[in-house]
């Protein structure tokens, strides 16, 4: 089972910042491992963001985002208490869904 | 030549050809008043300015710390029955007690009555996986830094247990004689010139205004730089894609410094610890902290 | 799989389906995931390419994408790329490192209520241009800004 994400959710004014770290390789299937071998490509292709159940954002990503990924959404009209949901999933299928209730900043 | 490349996520083949080349460029740039290592390694210095222009980098980096991870994952291996014998580390021993961590990593290395030595936490984190959870001391030192292909509990263990004692500043005792000795040991070691390069840590480290390339030396005589390091180690570092301590620091500083191997928990590696922690005392520990 | 179909799947809002594919938890989801995947922008060697892979090729310049990287990453391996767009109607935002291997890092597609802004870490092979190009009411825009990539330290 994949780590767990660690989603921050934090509301001001009527904007939540969703910032998401998320463990991951993002292997490029460029690097060679100890033993000379090519590592094959392991990377995150798609995330999608709900927010109260609406998806706000579809990211379609490649293999030259960063390995353990970082990155952040923005949502208007929110107010603490809200729901996000985060899912990825990467090129072997893999795939993980964590949750977050919005936080007062 | 090392079949095995411990020293960073990168496997990074040495010679005794370089490490020859380095000692004939050490000894012609010893005399220059830069830093000789900016010159062994073939780059040119930036220009000189008053705005510093890796801080935007930096400051975005810092607000988002992957090294999070590490510490919900230690979390949960501490608390988790694992090796031969099924136990947590709920009974570990960190100075103050077993299961006591808040306020265990800022006294940290510290003599310990039942291995009759001085540790440092990822000695003492060795210790009990050993003692309590019955691993084999070879196996846990073979995997105690992780590379890209397998990761370290120990980094994990690490991250969270010195996180518990976050907010709280570095406060290093030299009560018992055995730390005074690490501590002596310590302070000759950042001081003495060996290897190749002829280099001690206070070759790079003991001035104000040092710089290899563009990363800026802090001065670890300076007690405001010293504290400002050991409060961020263990850190996330972004060129290792994992977090990485003290143990990995000073690992990498020899290997920087083309000396031999520096062994995990080995004397040498917690004599200058506590040489550095006690240096930087007062400092808030902020783990894990980010880094290049 | 032919032209025509990837860009039937375009135009089929690939937001929609792939929220629903995430709803209902469809069994063959990897394969829905890997049909909205930009593939032929993705694998994409040169710009232009990826550009037109987005059906980018004629953006317009545009002073209103406001990109937020350091001038100097002292490390490529990770980049902090943050975006804001002050156009209109922004849908997505594209992030294009110009001298990567595959210069198209990543697409985000914004539904309403998402604000037109996006922040991502990039891998950085060599000092470059980091484009972003906006896609707003069915027009591209774009702008650029060339962050220097540096190997600090002692190798």
């Amino acid at each position: 089972m994949a780590e767990p994400m660690k989603i921050r959710a934090t509301v001001k004014g009527d904007v939540a910042d969703i910032r998401v770290l998320i463990a991951h390789p993002m292997e490029t299937g460029q690097r060679r491992d100890a033993k000379g071998e090519l590592v094959p490509q392991h990377f995150i292709q798609s995330i999608v963001v709900t927010y109260n159940g609406k998806t706000v954002y579809t990211g379609q990503w490649s293999q030259a985002v960063s390995r353990n990924p970082v990155f952040a959404v923005r949502v208007r009209g929110a107010k603490a208490g809200d729901k996000v949901s985060v899912t990825w999933v990467d090129n072997k299928g893999d795939r993980r869904t964590d949750e977050k209730t919005v936080d007062a900043a | 030549m090392r079949p095995d490349f411990k020293s960073s996520r990168h496997p990074r083949p040495r010679s005794l050809l370089r490490i020859r080349a380095l000692r004939a460029v050490a000894q012609r740039a010893r005399a220059a008043t830069t830093v000789a290592c900016a010159v062994a390694c073939g780059a040119a210095l930036a220009q000189d300015g008053k705005v510093d222009p890796l801080a935007v980098g930096r400051q975005l980096l810092a607000e988002d710390n992957p090294g999070e991870l590490w510490v919900q994952r230690g979390e949960k291996l501490f608390h988790a029955k694992r090796g031969p014998r099924q136990v947590s580390l709920e009974q570990c021993d960190f100075g103050l007690g077993p299961g006591k961590l808040t306020g265990a990593f800022p006294r940290l290395p510290r003599y310990f009555p039942d291995t009759g030595k001085v540790q440092d936490l990822e000695s003492r984190l060795l210790t009990c996986m050993v003692e309590l959870q019955g691993y084999a001391r070879a196996d846990i030192v073979k995997g105690a830094f992780s590379t890209l292909d397998h990761d370290s509990d120990m980094e994990a263990l690490a991250s969270f247990v010195a996180s518990r004692s976050n907010g709280m500043s570095m406060n290093v005792q030299l009560d018992h004689e055995k730390e005074r000795e690490m501590y002596k040991a310590g302070e000759y070691l950042f001081h003495r010139r060996s290897g190749p390069t002829d280099f001690a840590c206070v070759t790079c480290h003991g001035d104000e205004g040092k710089r290899i390339r563009l990363q800026e030396l802090p001065n670890m005589t300076d007690r405001k730089q010293i504290q400002a390091v050991v409060s961020g180690w263990p850190a996330y570092r972004g060129t290792q894609s994992t977090v990485r301590t003290m143990q990995h620091r000073l690992y990498d500083c020899n290997w920087q410094m083309r000396l031999p191997d520096l062994d995990f928990a080995s004397d040498m590696s917690i004599a200058l610890t506590t040489y550095l922690n006690y240096s930087g005392n007062g400092a808030v520990i902020q783990a894990p902290g980010v880094r290049r | 799989m032919g032209g025509t179909r990837r860009s039937f799947l375009r135009l089929a809002a690939s937001a929609a389906i792939v929220a629903t594919a995430v709803a209902t938890g469809l069994t063959r989801s990897r394969e829905v995931w890997a049909q909205v995947w930009n593939k032929s922008g993705f694998e994409a060697k040169a710009v232009a390419e990826a550009l037109r892979s987005l059906g980018a090729a004629n953006a317009t310049d545009s002073k209103d994408i406001v990109i937020t990287a350091p001038d100097i990453a002292e490390n490529g391996a990770v980049v902090p790329v943050e975006v804001t767009s002050r156009i209109p109607g922004t849908e997505s935002i594209s992030i294009i490192a110009e001298k990567n291997p595959f210069p198209l890092v990543a697409t985000m597609e914004l539904a309403s209520g998402s604000e037109p802004y996006t922040y991502v870490r990039i891998k950085m092979g060599e000092t470059s241009n980091v484009r972003v190009v906006v896609k707003a009411d069915g027009r591209f825009y774009t702008a650029a800004k060339e962050v220097k990539v540096t190997i600090g330290g002692c190798g």
